[in-house]
């Protein structure tokens, strides 16, 4: 028995149409996803809004302000030294720096900067490259995890709870620091705080390696890393990317050596650098960054003045009683420091007028304080010029052409923190 | 070649426009007369002085004088490693600037975030949002007139504002105050 099937035989113009058809769907409609605010990638509450085709992205419009808080505005309304702890929830992965970087930035101002006791310069010195430790260890552990290796997050998490405890001994408070005052320290470190140091920087040495040898010639993150979110030097410099960002892309600039401030003139370390640009030399930069940043701490443990103890008494604060508070024994029983204290108190350090930027080496980047003023305590106009805003706005060429799983490697190399970038 | 020589080069090029360099802590600035001026000053200083890094651009609101609006720049050349801050003035009825995005695409957010928290708006500027508000927020928060309380916007569902915990004080203090009674904190209520 035979079997008739009827066969459709379209026209030659019907063929043509079909096959336009058929070619649209391959290409396919472009979809947009929204990633964030709320996505544990996006490393607090960075919102990327981005257009698909298939897994490739084609546009991506990072969103960001869920963590405004006005922080300028609010500067403008107090002292000086009231704004402190607001320097704290800046960048919050390394407020000790932070606080630096703004004592610097005001006492420039002041035009006391260079005149620091020597005491208060090493110790800021070591609180900065605590902090660079600290956050860059939280930099890799979440950048590592996001990428599938959850153990080097708990190395990491490890290490960085004993930089907590330092913080803690030196400044009472774990996150919340607030340890630099205008002209010098809230106090000096406890006699056993160098020691404390030196045993983590020991353990940590360890720690630190083994990080490495679960990630840097690991066949799975390199093959994740390599090539991927290549920032070219000229991009770099086009979009002023800074701190390990730039220098993976084969920059050498660091603030720390092009303008040094507090003691590190008298500090060897070397500044790594990148050549591709990609996320894996973002990568080695930060692994890198850390070894040298414990260099730069034995260096200061040997040459601290006064050394651990503080025998002698080294001073930690600019000993001039219209820009730091005097001792309060002498303000019970002199009259001068009593009335030093009560105009600091109430009225805030006298800055001259004039307009002043600091830009100081975060473990994020170039954290820059343009400080406008009019005189008197309290700031004209204060702007934060935050690494991670800065770095932030190269998404939206970096992303497309990516496929949407390397999102959190790209993000995660980029190691930004929405505190700061938010204000 | 010092960043003093660089602004002395600027001011050659542009003349009468561009002010004398002035010196503070060590810092070079010069002000450029017509902000009209800023995109050519700002690629002359890019292509020919080698000033290839935008550090920042920030904006003070000089409020109750005229023109209301400075708006700073600050270069800085990784090469020789100089720095150079140009600062611009505009009127509040004009209130606009050419964009120098096209000198340094760092500039878009720096300029967006201008916009947003001032209302300086940037010609030129291939997309002006906002960026740390939200889109449609009726004002320009940083304005010198704008209370730290915040003002309530009537946007249901998208944000609210309530008084502010600071608001009032006790620790609100004046900068520029004549006198430290007007100077130091005190309950002070903002404008309405």
């Amino acid at each position: 028995m035979a079997h008739v099937q009827d066969i459709e035989i379209r026209d030659s113009a019907a063929r043509t149409a079909l096959a336009a058809d058929e070619l649209q769907d391959a290409q396919g409609e472009k979809m947009v996803l929204n990633m964030g605010p709320s996505h544990p990638a996006t490393h607090g509450v960075l919102r990327i809004v981005l257009e698909l085709d298939g897994e490739v992205i084609t546009k991506a419009d990072p969103d960001i302000g869920y963590l405004h808080r006005g922080d300028e505005k609010i500067a403008e309304n107090m002292t000086y030294t009231q704004f402190i702890p607001y320097t704290d929830r800046l960048d919050y992965l390394a407020p000790l720096a932070s606080n630096v970087a703004y004592a610097l930035a005001v006492e420039k101002l002041l035009g006391i900067h260079d005149k620091l006791p020597p005491r208060c310069q090493y110790i800021r010195v070591m609180c900065c490259e605590l902090a660079r430790i600290s956050a860059h260890l939280l930099g890799l552990g979440a950048f590592a995890m996001d990428t599938g290796a959850v153990t080097v997050f708990l190395l990491t998490f490890t290490e960085r709870e004993k930089i907590y405890d330092l913080a803690e001994a030196a400044s009472g408070a774990r996150l919340t620091t607030s340890y630099t005052r205008i002209g010098g320290l809230a106090r000096d470190v406890p006699p056993t705080w160098c020691d404390q140091v030196r045993k983590f920087l020991q353990e940590f040495e360890v720690s630190l390696a083994e990080s490495e040898t679960l990630l840097t010639r690991n066949r799975i993150w390199v093959d994740r890393l390599r090539d991927l979110g290549v920032i070219s030097k000229e991009m770099a410099i086009d979009y002023a990317l800074s701190g390990p960002n730039l220098r993976g892309s084969g920059v050498e600039y660091d603030l720390r050596k092009a303008q040094p401030y507090l003691c590190y003139k008298d500090l060897q370390f070397d500044v790594p650098v990148g050549s591709v640009g990609d996320c894996y030399d973002r990568y080695l930069v930060r692994m890198e960054e850390m070894r040298q940043s414990m260099r730069i701490l034995y260096q200061c443990l040997e040459k601290i003045p006064g050394g651990g103890a503080n025998a002698a008494k080294e001073p930690v604060c600019i000993p001039d009683g219209k820009i730091t508070l005097p001792s309060k024994l002498k303000v019970l029983s002199s009259m001068e420091e009593l009335i030093h204290q009560f105009m600091l108190v109430t009225e805030g350090v006298n800055c001259p007028p004039g307009e002043i930027y600091f830009g100081h080496e975060n473990p994020k980047g170039e954290l820059g304080f343009y400080i406008h003023s009019k005189g008197g305590g309290t700031p004209y106009r204060m702007k934060i010029r935050a690494p991670s805003f800065v770095n932030l706005s190269i998404l939206g060429e970096l992303l497309p052409g990516c496929m949407i799983s390397d999102v959190p490697v790209v993000l995660g190399s980029l190691d930004f923190v929405m505190g700061e970038s938010d204000r | 070649m010092s960043a003093t020589e660089s602004a002395q080069k600027i001011q050659a090029k542009f003349g009468d426009l561009v002010s004398a360099p002035s010196e503070f802590r060590g810092e070079i600035s010069v002000r450029l007369a017509d902000a009209e001026k800023i995109f050519d000053v700002c690629s002359f200083a890019k292509t020919q002085l080698g000033f290839d890094y935008l550090v920042d651009i920030s904006s003070v609101d000089q409020y109750g004088e005229d023109p209301r609006w400075t708006v700073v720049y600050h270069l800085r050349g990784l090469g020789h490693g100089q720095e150079l801050r140009v600062s611009t003035q505009v009127s509040e009825e004009k209130s606009e600037l050419p964009s120098v995005f096209a000198v340094w695409r760092t500039a878009n957010w720096h300029e967006r975030e201008i916009y947003d928290m001032m209302g300086i708006r940037f010609t030129g500027h291939p997309d002006l949002r906002r960026i740390l508000m939200w889109e449609g927020y009726p004002y320009f928060p940083l304005r010198k007139d704008f209370p730290l309380a915040g003002k309530p916007t009537d946007l249901p569902g998208v944000a609210f504002t309530q008084p502010a915990p600071l608001e009032g004080g006790p620790f609100v203090t004046v900068a520029g105050g004549k006198d430290s009674i007007d100077r130091e904190p005190r309950v002070r209520n903002p404008e309405t």
